[in-house]
C-alpha cells in the first residue's frame, strides 16, 4: 500500500504537477502576445475581460471537480491538486480583476465603485473574488496545520459560495446568448450535486 | 439639457450636401476621399473653435468595423457574422411593404425601391448598447425618400421593418436566441428625420459587406445600434407602436425607443460611458449620440427614463 502510494506521488510530482503548472500559467502569456500583436479583434479589452474570467473560472469548477474524482477512484493523491487548482483559479480572477481595474476602468474609481455596487452582476464577480482571498492566503501546509483540519475545510467551504456568486456573474454578464454560461454553470451546479447526493448516501464504512 | 451649443457639434456630423452633390467627381478615389466626409468643413470649423473635431472623431477602421459585428443571425459572436455571412447572397433582393400605404402588399426589387433616389455619403457615430462605439462612413438614401416614395396613409404613426428569415441562409436562426425574424421600428416622424439612412453601402463603396447587413439596413445615429435591423425584407406601416424583437425579449433592458441616453443606465451596466474602438479609455457617451440639436426636439416633453 505504501509503496503504491509512494509511486502514485512520483507520478504526480513528475508529469501530472509540471503539466497543472503548464496548463495554469501558458494562457497567460499567449494573451499577452496575442495583445501585444493585436490579435484579439477590434475590442481586446473586452475579449481580454472575457477570457480571464473564463480561466478563473474554468479552474474554479475544476478545483471542484477534485473532491468527486477522489471519491469515485479512490486516488488520494488527487487532494493536493485541489488546493493548487483553487490558487490557479485565484490567480486567473486577480487576472480578470486586473484587467478590469486597469485596462477596463483605468482605476477610474467612482465609475468602479459605482460598477460594483450598483450593478448586481459585478457585485457577484467580486463577491466570487473576495471570499478567494482567504481562501489563498490559507492555502499553504502550515495553514493547515495551524487552522487544524475541520476548522480549514469549515473556511475552505467558502468555495462553494465563490463557485455560484462566479456561475451567477457569468449567466448576467451575458447579453443574451447563454449557452456558454449554462455550460459552465452545469459543470459547477453537477459538482455541487454530487457533494449533496454523496453525503445523503448511506455508507457501511 | 438637450440642447447642446452650436460650438459643442463634434466632427462626425452629417457631412454638408454640396460635398456630396459633387461626389461623382471623386467616385474614382472613393476610398481615400471616404475621410473627406471627416474633414468636412463643418467639422474643420468645428475644430479651429473648439479644438475638437475630426481627430476627436476618427473613422473607425474598415477592418474593425466589418469583423466587429452584432448580426445574431450569422451567430452572437463578434466575429462570427464575418466568419458565417461569407457566402450570403444578397442579390436579387426583394422589399415588400405592407399596411397603411398608398399601395399595400407590393413587393419591390430593392433596386426599383431605390432608383433615382440621391445617394449620400454620411459619417456616423455608431454607439452600441452594449459600451462601445465606432465612427462609420455610411453610404445609403434617406429613408424618408423611400417612405415618400411609398405615400403612407395619414393614419399611419409607426413603421415596422423585419429581416430576412432564411436559416439555410441565415445560420444563426438555427438558434432560439431571440424571436426570428428580428424585427424594429421607428416612430414615423423618427423614420422621417433626415438623419434616418437606409444604407447600401459603407467605406465609399456601393455595397454593405454581408456581415453589416447586405443589401440594406437602417442606421439611427442617434439610437443604440440594435435599432439598425439589418437585411431588411419587409416594410410595414402601422397605427400603433409595432413589436420590436429586442424589446420583446428583455422588456426591462431595452426599450422601444432606445436612444443613446448617457442619463439613464440600462439595468446592468452603465451607459454613462463607452470605450470606442480602436481606444484605450473610454469616453463620455453624448445625449443622443451628439445628435441632440437635430433630434432632441422629436422627444420634447417625454420621460426619457420610461422611455427609454
Amino acid at each position: 500500500m505504501s509503496q503504491e502510494t509512494s509511486r502514485a506521488e512520483r507520478t504526480v510530482r513528475r508529469f501530472i504537477r509540471p503539466a497543472l503548472w503548464a496548463l495554469v500559467l501558458l494562457p497567460a502569456p499567449v494573451l499577452i502576445a496575442q495583445l501585444l500583436l493585436d490579435q484579439l479583434g477590434a475590442d481586446p479589452i473586452d475579449k481580454l475581460e472575457r477570457l480571464t474570467g473564463h480561466w478563473a473560472l474554468r479552474f474554479l469548477i475544476a478545483s471542484l471537480a477534485v473532491t468527486p474524482l477522489m471519491r469515485v477512484t479512490g486516488w488520494g493523491w488527487l487532494v493536493a491538486q485541489r488546493r493548487f487548482l483553487g490558487l490557479a483559479a485565484f490567480f486567473w480572477a486577480f487576472g480578470h480583476l486586473s484587467v478590469y481595474t486597469v485596462l477596463d476602468w483605468f482605476f477610474d474609481w467612482q465609475e468602479i465603485i459605482k460598477d460594483v455596487t450598483k450593478h448586481l452582476y459585478i457585485t457577484l464577480g467580486m463577491t466570487a473574488f473576495v471570499l478567494m482571498v482567504p481562501l489563498a492566503l490559507t492555502s499553504t501546509k502550515a495553514s493547515i496545520r495551524k487552522l487544524g483540519g475541520p476548522r480549514w475545510n469549515k473556511l475552505h467551504s467558502l468555495v462553494y459560495v465563490s463557485v455560484i456568486a462566479g456561475c451567477l456573474h457569468f449567466v448576467w454578464a451575458v447579453k443574451k446568448d447563454l449557452s456558454e454560461p449554462i455550460i459552465y454553470g452545469g459543470v459547477a451546479a453537477a459538482l455541487l450535486a454530487f457533494r449533496v447526493l454523496w453525503r445523503a448516501k448511506p455508507r457501511t464504512a | 439639457m438637450l440642447i447642446r451649443r452650436p460650438d459643442d457639434i463634434p466632427s462626425s456630423e452629417i457631412t454638408p450636401e454640396s460635398i456630396y452633390q459633387n461626389r461623382r467627381q471623386f467616385m474614382g478615389t472613393a476610398g481615400a476621399l471616404a475621410l473627406g466626409s471627416a474633414l468636412s468643413p463643418t467639422a474643420l470649423e468645428a475644430l479651429s473653435r473648439t479644438g475638437r473635431g475630426a481627430q476627436d472623431d476618427k473613422v473607425t477602421p474598415e477592418e474593425d468595423a466589418t469583423t466587429y459585428n452584432n448580426f445574431y443571425e450569422f451567430g452572437t459572436g463578434k466575429e462570427d457574422p464575418a466568419e458565417n455571412a461569407k457566402a450570403f447572397k444578397s442579390t436579387p433582393w426583394t422589399v415588400t411593404v405592407e399596411g397603411l400605404v398608398k399601395n399595400p402588399n407590393k413587393t419591390w426589387d430593392l433596386n426599383d425601391l431605390l432608383a433615382k433616389l440621391t445617394l449620400y455619403d454620411r459619417t456616423y457615430r455608431m454607439r452600441c448598447v452594449e459600451g462601445w462605439s465606432m465612427v462609420i462612413p455610411w453610404r445609403g438614401v434617406q429613408l424618408r425618400d423611400v417612405l415618400n416614395r411609398l405615400e403612407p396613409l395619414p393614419s399611419a404613426k409607426f413603421v415596422q421593418f423585419t429581416t430576412l428569415y432564411d436559416p439555410r441562409r441565415m445560420p444563426g436562426q438555427k438558434y432560439p436566441v431571440l424571436q426570428w425574424p428580428y424585427k424594429e421600428g421607428l416612430r414615423l416622424d423618427e423614420a422621417m428625420h433626415p438623419l434616418t439612412l437606409l444604407a447600401t453601402g459603407m467605406y465609399g463603396k456601393s455595397q454593405l459587406p454581408n456581415q453589416n447587413g447586405a443589401p440594406l439596413r437602417l442606421v439611427v445615429p442617434w439610437k443604440y445600434g440594435f435599432k439598425g435591423i439589418k437585411s431588411i425584407v419587409k416594410i410595414r406601416f402601422v397605427d400603433s407602436l409595432p413589436y420590436t424583437t429586442w424589446s420583446d425579449a428583455i422588456p426591462s433592458e431595452y426599450g422601444f425607443y432606445a436612444n443613446v441616453n448617457p442619463q439613464v443606465d440600462h439595468p446592468r451596466w452603465s451607459q454613462a460611458k463607452e470605450r470606442r474602438i480602436g481606444e484605450f479609455l473610454r469616453r463620455n457617451t453624448l445625449m443622443f449620440n451628439g445628435y441632440a440639436e437635430q433630434v432632441g426636439s422629436l422627444y420634447a416633453g417625454m420621460d426619457l427614463r420610461k422611455n427609454y
